[in-house]
């Protein structure tokens, strides 16, 4: 069974305008998404800025209000879920973006770790102690550590505190929002390797958001490319990269870097291509708002947002 | 050569920490030519936008010693007033974060059109807006006429960036310096921006400074490569020996720690960037990152040696480098 199940999410943010600040009309962030990952898998979110892919995520943690649509956790339905749920907040954590903004600059490390503990488990202070110095073994940080300011790490040891406060609790799932974006390459890789590793020990499931689609790539099983709150595409990896159906989709494939210089007329021509055919064949692909139709199989495990065919 | 457009000998630019300055870029020499895409790399805090600021005369606290040539001037001892005569016209710089760049208050018009009134005070005003809205179309925005007359904040991040762009070419530079120029951008808008920083390379014929931590997009542009760690070259090669033969161990585990093809495990490099001030200023400056190699490995004062025409590595742990998890005897490849 899926431990994740979202159907037909909807989130829409309202405009108010007038002097009864009355809603005029809806921001449509997230317009019909479904998907479900499967325990110890990672799905992969796609999308540029405001293709609604962080606002996905930070519905299914109860971030944003959803305005449609179900989301269920191991069979149980979250949706709108309030605090009383709390149990089920134990189970689904999240790793934010942004290692400096994410961690309050005034508290220790120890209180920064501790704080899920203290609102779901009964621990003594010595136990409590002991837990968020094992948390720190665990994503490599001294145990000493535990009367810093986040100000004295680095941005990678910062976000590494962030993935231990989110894996204090044992969680099921994990919701990553762009964990490594604001990292340096080589930082990326401890992050993105050390996500990996907890991964298989605790038999996590990831939620994985990000623009990259290298890092992607090398992450997830699944993916899904979204544009304008809608899914464009979905499919494994090999049916993403290697058979891309959706015009959307294969210009974002081509506009990657190789990272072989020798590739870099090959793909100069190839982008060019994409651009012209995303130019010319952008009606077929797209309603008359601009925004992709809903999907239709490809393959067992391949969705393509093409319009009905009559 | 009358090719070489720019070129820096022995640039140091210290900061003043304390009552002590320490060099943010240390001993740096490069040549730039005509019609050529000079990509500098590193991580955050190694140095490659001090570098760029310098030769821009950003720098208005730092010292900056050491000689910049651009076309047989030396613009790093040079009166502020024929600076400005350069910046803007001959040599122009393109920036990071298209957000900060911008004067929110001005339109984008008249943002474009500064800098030809300052460098072009001949043009009428007529032939002024006339090239403004050439020059839009040129960064390829629709509708020039009308984005002419709107502020930043109605711009998408992709349109900003291509203002800036757009700026940086408007007296045709001989010498463009690109500062991330595309970080802040969707990998579609990247393309099309790098594509459109190239094309005009091509129509210009001018040389460019394109700096940039992403290893993928010096694999599409540049011609020549430089790396930079902790304020020096450690490489310097044309790109594709740089890709295909690359030397340092910085270098090496760069292009490690990038997802590829069939890869399992990335490779993290141990430790971290020493800051300014703890940084040793003897030895090889890589060595605490690569502590499995042995210390007599490095030279006592490492300096670039050209191993091959034109490649050029700082130190030589290059050829007794390899990765932890590879046997010793895997080392053969380096003294070759």
């Amino acid at each position: 069974m899926a431990i994740l199940e979202v159907e037909d999410l909807k989130v829409y943010f309202p405009i108010k305008a007038g002097i009864l600040n009355r809603t005029v009309d809806h921001v449509k962030a997230v317009d019909g998404v479904s998907f479900s990952i499967e325990q110890g898998k990672t799905y992969g979110l796609v999308g540029e800025s405001g293709s609604g892919k962080t606002t996905t995520g930070r519905a299914v943690i109860g971030l944003e209000s959803i305005y449609s649509g179900k989301v269920s956790f191991n069979g149980t339905d979250i949706t709108n879920f309030g605090r009383e749920n709390s149990a089920l907040r134990k189970d689904v954590q999240m790793i934010f973006q942004d290692p400096y903004s994410s961690l309050n600059p005034r508290k220790r490390v120890l209180d920064i770790i501790s704080e899920p503990l203290r609102n779901f488990e009964k621990l003594s202070k010595t136990e409590e102690k002991k837990r968020v110095q094992e948390l720190l073994e665990i994503v490599g940080l001294s145990p000493e550590s535990i009367l810093k300011y986040p100000h004295e790490f680095s941005g990678g040891q910062r976000q590494r505190i962030g993935i231990a406060r989110a894996i204090a609790l044992k969680p099921k799932l994990i919701i990553a929002d762009e964990p490594v974006s604001a990292l340096d390459v080589s930082v990326q890789a401890q992050v993105l390797n050390f996500m990996q590793d907890i991964q298989k020990e605790l038999n996590l499931t990831y939620l994985f958001i990000s623009h990259d689609l290298g890092i992607v790539k090398h992450m997830c099983d699944d993916i899904a490319i979204m544009y304008k709150g809608r899914y464009v595409e979905q499919g494994t990896i090999t049916d993403i990269f290697n058979n891309p159906q959706h015009i959307y989709t294969k210009r974002l494939v081509s506009a990657i870097p190789d990272i072989n210089p020798r590739n870099r007329e090959k793909q100069y021509r190839i982008r060019q291509e994409v651009q012209r055919e995303y130019a010319n064949s952008f009606n077929d692909y797209f309603d008359s708002e601009g925004l992709a139709y809903g999907l239709q199989p490809v393959s067992d495990t391949h969705l393509v947002a093409l319009p009905e065919r009559g | 050569m009358s090719n070489k457009l720019l070129e820096i000998n022995n640039l140091r630019t210290s900061f003043r920490i304390g009552d002590k300055y320490y060099a943010a870029v240390d001993d740096v020499s490069l040549t730039v030519n005509k019609n050529e895409v000079l990509g500098i790399v590193g991580e955050s805090g190694s140095g490659k936008s001090a570098l760029a600021f310098s030769i821009m005369g950003l720098h208005t606290k730092a010292r900056v010693e050491g000689n910049i040539f651009y076309k047989d001037q030396d613009i790093a001892n040079i009166a502020p007033a024929k600076l400005n005569k350069l910046r803007g016209d001959d040599i122009a710089m393109i920036f990071q974060d298209p957000l900060t760049a911008l004067n929110p208050l001005m339109k984008i018009g008249d943002q474009i059109a500064e800098t030809l009134i300052l460098h072009k005070p001949e043009m009428s005003q007529k032939q002024r807006k006339d090239r403004v809205i050439e020059l839009i179309n040129l960064v390829r925005i629709p509708r020039a006429e009308y984005v002419y007359e709107q502020f930043p904040h109605e711009l998408s991040g992709g349109m900003r960036q291509r203002i800036v762009i757009a700026i940086a070419i408007a007296n045709q530079p001989d010498l463009l310096i690109a500062d991330e120029p595309t970080t802040a951008l969707d990998v579609t808008i990247q393309a099309q921006v790098l594509d459109l920083i190239r094309e005009l390379k091509d129509d210009l014929n001018s040389g460019v400074i394109l700096i940039t931590h992403d290893l993928g997009v010096v694999a599409e542009m540049a011609d020549r490569v430089a790396v930079m760690y902790a304020g020096q070259i450690v490489e310097i090669a044309d790109v594709h020996t740089l890709f295909e033969n690359p030397l340092h161990p910085y270098t090496r585990s760069l292009l490690n720690s990038v997802p590829a093809e069939g890869q399992d495990k990335l490779h993290v490099i141990q430790g971290v960037v020493p800051s300014l001030q703890k940084l040793p200023r003897n030895g090889c400056r890589f060595a605490a990152r690569i502590p499995w190699v042995d210390e007599s490995a490095h030279e006592e004062n490492p300096e670039l040696h050209e191993v091959e025409p034109g490649h050029f590595v700082r130190c030589t742990c290059y050829s007794h480098f390899y990765f932890p998890d590879e046997s010793k005897e895997a080392q053969v490849h380096g003294n070759s």
